[in-house]
């Protein structure tokens, strides 16, 4: 594992640690990877460089500070051992006489600014698709596996999936679950009263008449036809 | 900063645009907004009809785009208020003759001039609604009481949602009739918003006298005798200045009324109702 140079999230930023050994364009070279490959994560922070007993000249350091800049990183400070780099910081209007026990936040709890460590899934659950808005008329979905709206489905919106349909609101559009022939997938909705719901080859229209205050309902197969039960 | 560019649409024909387009042009102008409005409906011109600048036209829209005059040339003036202009639509073209990027071009060259620019689209979902939707900083969408009318705005709010730049959306109910919502004969407000919920930007009654100040080209707001719909149109001109103007009161006692109380508390009412 290389280890030259290390992350730790602090009260004003991060504070990056580059170890005294190597070559300093080598280091630079290596910081600019890191940032490169963590994406959007290091935009707009704010960074104190810990440079150990490292002579760094004034050149040398604003050469990473224009290297961090260019990624929308703020170089606020250095904590260093040595004088003559202190003196390069300084010339840039950067803050030192910093200690790193002064950065840490004694309180706070370690944060890791990485990526979290991988888990492995244990079920096998169908891949699917989540929409957060409201789908009006015209708009069409389609997932090879699941799809869960967070919002309405109003009349006009077409919903289909190789699974199941679950709407986190009002479904009345036309919806079709388990297109492919799924006589097992479900379709469920706060209210349930969509222009018409199909499921596998089966299929069934709402009644015109509302029945009363909407509940939560799911379709589903059963003895041949498509049945709605109250969804709990 | 210049002009809010603020497109007035429907999906649906006939639902009352032009109409919107012309009164809410002149209410602005008449709170002394300085306020451009744009025909988009290449073709079936008719904003100018409606707002009585018909005889003044000399150049269009689409002169304007293909470069037979310079902007301010085609825009037309209104006498009746300090700071009102056309800029009419052809009348012997069709809508593929101006592209979006052509709109967006020619309401750039009038922000500066301008605090707020209208666009009346035509009906339709096509091409000359993405005419009139490619400049737009805000979208009023115009339906009617009316289920057909309801799923078009429906769709045209679903197209607006999809752009990648966010553009807000509010809507105008017109032609309610309080006396059928009563019978239940008609589509409530509340009805409506039930299925649109979106933003509700002003509710304006049928009015036997929108017909009648369309002919004269005479937008009603300008009308010195008050009128229902005129004042419906004034308030909406106000909210989009930003004043909060509580919702029209469109008959005096009754079931209506209530139920527009009822939506001024709820989270789809204007600011201040
Ligand atoms: N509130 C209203 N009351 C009565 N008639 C109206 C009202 N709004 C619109 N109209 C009439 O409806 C017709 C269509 O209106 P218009 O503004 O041309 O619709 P659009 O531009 O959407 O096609 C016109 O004859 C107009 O006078
Ligand atoms: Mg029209």
């Amino acid at each position: 594992m290389d280890d030259s140079i290390t992350l730790k999230g602090i009260k004003d930023g991060l504070l990056v640690t580059i170890r005294s050994e190597g070559k300093w364009s080598d280091m630079a070279g290596r910081l600019a990877a890191i940032i490169d490959s963590q994406g959007e994560f290091f935009r707009g922070a704010r960074v104190t460089l810990a440079l150990g007993d490292r002579d760094v000249r004034r050149g040398e350091l604003a050469s990473v500070q224009a290297l961090l800049a260019q990624r929308g990183v703020t170089l606020t400070g250095i904590v260093s051992e040595s004088a003559s780099t202190g003196g390069s910081a300084r010339k840039l209007g950067l803050r030192t006489g910093l200690s790193i026990a002064d950065l840490i936040d004694p309180h706070e709890a370690p944060t890791q600014p990485l990526k979290p460590p991988p888990i492995d899934s244990e079920e096998r659950g169908t891949q699917g698709v989540l929409v957060r808005r409201t789908l009006r008329n015209g708009r069409t979905v389609h997932s090879a596996g699941h799809v869960v709206v967070l919002g309405d489905v109003n009349a006009g919106a077409v919903v289909t999936a190789v699974g199941d349909v679950i709407v986190w609101g009002r479904l009345r559009g036309t919806v079709h679950a388990g297109v492919e022939g799924d006589e097992s997938a479900v379709v469920c909705a706060l209210d349930l009263s969509p222009t018409q719901l199909r499921i596998a080859g089966y299929l069934t229209i709402s009644p015109d008449e509302r029945r009363g205050r909407p509940r939560p309902e799911k379709a589903l197969v059963r003895n041949g036809r498509i049945e709605a039960e109250t969804w709990e | 900063m210049g002009a809010r560019v603020i497109t007035i649409t429907s999906g649906k024909g006939g639902v009352g645009k032009t109409t919107a387009t012309a009164n809410l042009s002149a209410a602005l102008a008449s709170l002394n907004q300085r306020v451009a409005c744009i025909d988009a409906d290449i073709g079936l011109r008719n904003l100018d009809v409606v707002m009585g600048l018909e005889n003044r036209i000399v150049y269009d829209l689409v002169d304007v785009v293909e470069g037979r005059c310079k902007l301010r040339q085609a825009m037309v003036k209104d006498k009746r208020v300090p700071d009102l202009y056309l800029l009419p639509a052809a009348q012997t073209r069709d809508k593929t003759a101006i592209s979006p990027q052509d709109m967006v071009v020619v309401t750039n060259q009038l922000r500066d001039d301008f605090d707020l620019i209208l666009i009346d689209s035509p009906a339709g979902i096509e091409w000359g609604f993405r005419n009139a939707l490619a400049p737009a900083d805000e979208v009023v969408v115009i339906t009617n009481p009316e289920v057909s009318a309801v799923r078009d705005a429906d769709r045209i709010i679903g197209l607006v949602e999809a752009e990648d730049r966010h553009v807000p959306v509010s809507l105008v109910i017109n032609r309610v009739k309080p006396e059928m919502v009563r019978r239940g004969d008609m589509l409530s407000v509340d009805d409506v918003m039930d299925i649109l919920a979106i933003r509700l930007l002003g509710v304006i009654p049928e009015d036997e006298m929108i017909l009648i100040s369309s002919n004269r080209g005479a937008p009603l707001v300008l009308d010195n005798e008050r009128s229902l719909a005129g004042e419906a149109f004034l308030n909406i001109a106000r909210r989009l200045t930003g004043e909060k103007v509580p919702l029209l009161r469109l008959e005096q006692k009754g079931g209506f009324l209530r139920r527009l109380s009822r939506m001024f508390g709820s989270s789809n009412a204007m600011p201040g109702e």
